[in-house]
């Protein structure tokens, strides 16, 4: 049912670090190695070893420079997947039901056997998050790994996401963000955690944490740097005569 | 927005199918028999082609009939049911008149008000899209009904409304493309939202996550057709509103004439309308282009 849940049970959810990821794209690959393998169908590549290669993926990983107005500009990896929006503007658009938040944990899913492909829940979202995939004709979006995190096949430390589960720099965290004393929630309030495009009005339940200000350079790091100071600012003796006959060849002073 | 041709016929001609059915149900010509056969075949023809052509952009056709199910949220699924509902409506009315001489009036004033609606419920589809500010305006649905409106009456022969009804579309277009030009600009959004980034300095897109295309930049992302904008929507403005109304409004002498003058101004009207269309597509910004560095 395209009708969104009044509230759900918990908000299950990631917190991306963006001052810890590193942009190595290993969540990118296990998002990708493991989502085509299980829940629906999957993640096809179009032209893969060919000359215009392109393919279905659930998280992508940007990288932006920020330049303020002072001092250096500042490189920020920015990974991006299904924010599983509150107010999800794909799951009311979408004719068929095939797009459903789940009220039990606010999940948004693709029901791959009820969807048309008609699109329209991708030209919703202002993320980008949901990508038609053209092998299948269905759409395809971040499933917060719902195949893992209940999963008790599997041991208790692989069930969360597989990005968080690969993420080698700790940047990226899972939990019930509609639960103020859980882990995530608490870090999203002690590190300033924001919304994407908050005027969009979808309430994103995925929160980022801001870079943490770089160390400012001060004028002098180098203690022993006084004593490296140049003896001599203009060169004398030999070496001064040198520069002046260099200079007075043609092409020599500049 | 990718210009897909498929969306661009169907919202095109089944427009025009639309507009005429409304006028049709209004009695509008007042047409019976073998007359009234050509007019409602024209319509039908216009308002079913159109719909037939926006299945083919679909990746599952095959389960278009569960689009049906959730029009308590969904403008797609409303559509549907407006368009048969019309349709249906349209078909027993155009059946009363083709074969029993007869206008069952307040049939044709349901079958005109859904024919509408459909228009209506086709415009919002695209208007409810907050991610794409330049249809997020409430010109759109007035630009897609002044349009249907405009060429239905050119078809229907409705020579006392047609001229005005031009010329509101005509202002009404001109109207969208001034308000949708500031349109990005005005909903606030830019890189600096979407990153969250933007209070800590200028943001730039430095390094984009692939180095191919995806389905994103080909949906989303239509750079190459906006550098002739002007240029077409010169043409737009001339085909789809202009020439039609010199057309009908220059006084001829004979049938004949007068008739092909009317034709010329439907086909003029609907190239005009066709490439409006591809303009509405072509030089929407989706905001997920800002994430590519790209509007
Ligand atoms: S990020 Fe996009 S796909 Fe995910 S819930 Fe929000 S609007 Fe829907
Ligand atoms: S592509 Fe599928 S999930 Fe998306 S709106 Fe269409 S039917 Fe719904
Ligand atoms: S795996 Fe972690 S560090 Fe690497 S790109 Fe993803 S979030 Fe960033």
């Amino acid at each position: 049912m395209t009708e969104l849940p009044d509230s759900t049970e918990r908000k299950m959810g990631l917190v991306i670090d963006l001052d810890t990821c590193v942009g190595c794209h290993a969540c990118v690959i296990s998002c990708k190695g493991w989502n085509t393998e299980n829940y629906g169908a999957p993640l096809s590549d179009q032209n893969p070893y060919g000359g215009d290669p392109s393919g279905t993926f659930l998280n992508r990983v940007h990288s932006y420079e920020v330049q303020p107005e002072q001092g250096h500009a500042q490189l920020i990896h920015f990974p991006k997947s299904c924010l599983h929006c509150e107010d999800a503007p794909c799951v009311t658009v979408c004719p068929t039901g095939a797009s459903y938040k789940r009220v039990e944990d606010g999940i948004v899913l693709v029901n791959e056997d009820h969807c048309i492909g008609c699109g329209l829940c991708a030209w919703s979202c202002p993320y980008g998050a949901r990508e038609l995939d053209l092998a299948e004709g269905v759409m395809k979006k971040c499933t917060l790994c719902v195949d893992r995190i209940y999963n008790e096949n599997l041991p208790e430390v692989d069930r969360i996401p597989s990005c968080v589960r690969t993420c080698p720099a700790g940047a990226r965290h899972f939990g019930d963000l509609g639960d103020p004393e859980s882990d995530v929630s608490k870090l999203v309030a002690e590190r300033g955690g924001m919304d994407l495009m908050p005027e969009m009005g979808t309430k994103p339940v995925n929160k980022y944490l801001p870079p943490r200000p770089k160390d400012q350079i001060e004028d002098q790091i180098d203690i022993l740097a006084p004593l490296l100071a140049p003896v001599a600012e203009e060169p004398q003796g030999f070496m001064g005569w040198l520069d002046k006959a260099l200079d007075k060849l043609p092409g020599g002073a500049n | 927005m990718h210009p897909a041709p498929s969306v661009i016929i169907f919202t095109t001609l089944s427009g025009l199918g639309f507009g005429l059915l409304f006028f049709l149900g209004l009695g509008q010509p007042a047409v019976t028999g073998s007359v009234a056969f050509v007019f409602y075949a024209i319509a039908f023809g216009l308002a079913c082609g159109g719909l037939l052509a926006s299945t083919f952009h679909l990746g599952h056709p095959e389960r278009a009939w569960r689009a049906f199910t959730q029009w308590k949220t969904s403008w797609l699924s409303r559509e549907g049911v407006c368009a048969v509902g019309a349709l249906a409506v349209m078909g027993l009315y155009a059946l009363g008149a083709i074969f029993m001489d007869s206008h069952w009036t307040l049939l044709g004033w349901i079958g005109a008000a859904l024919s509408l609606a459909t228009v209506f419920t086709t415009s919002m589809i695209y208007t409810q899209l907050k991610a794409i500010p330049r249809w997020n305006m409430e010109l759109t649905p007035v630009m897609f009904l002044s349009f249907s409106l405009a060429g239905g009456a050119l078809l229907a022969g409705a020579e006392a409304v047609a001229p005005w009804l031009l010329a509101i579309a005509g202002a009404v277009q001109l109207a969208y493309w001034a308000k949708g030009d500031k349109a990005l600009v005005a909903s606030g959004t830019n890189l600096g939202t979407a990153t969250g980034l933007g209070d800590r300095g200028s943001v730039r897109a430095f390094e984009p996550p692939h180095t191919g295309s995806n389905y994103l930049l080909r949906e989303f992302v239509h750079l190459v057709g906006r550098k002739h904008a002007q240029k077409l929507r010169m043409i737009a403005f001339v085909l789809g509103f202009a020439l039609p109304l010199l057309l009908i409004l220059t006084p001829v002498q004979g049938i004949v004439i007068k008739h092909v003058f009317a034709a010329l101004a439907v086909l003029s009207h609907l190239a005009g309308v066709a490439t409006s269309r591809w303009l509405f597509f072509a030089q929407a910004e989706h905001v997920v282009g800002l994430y590519y560095g790209k509007r």
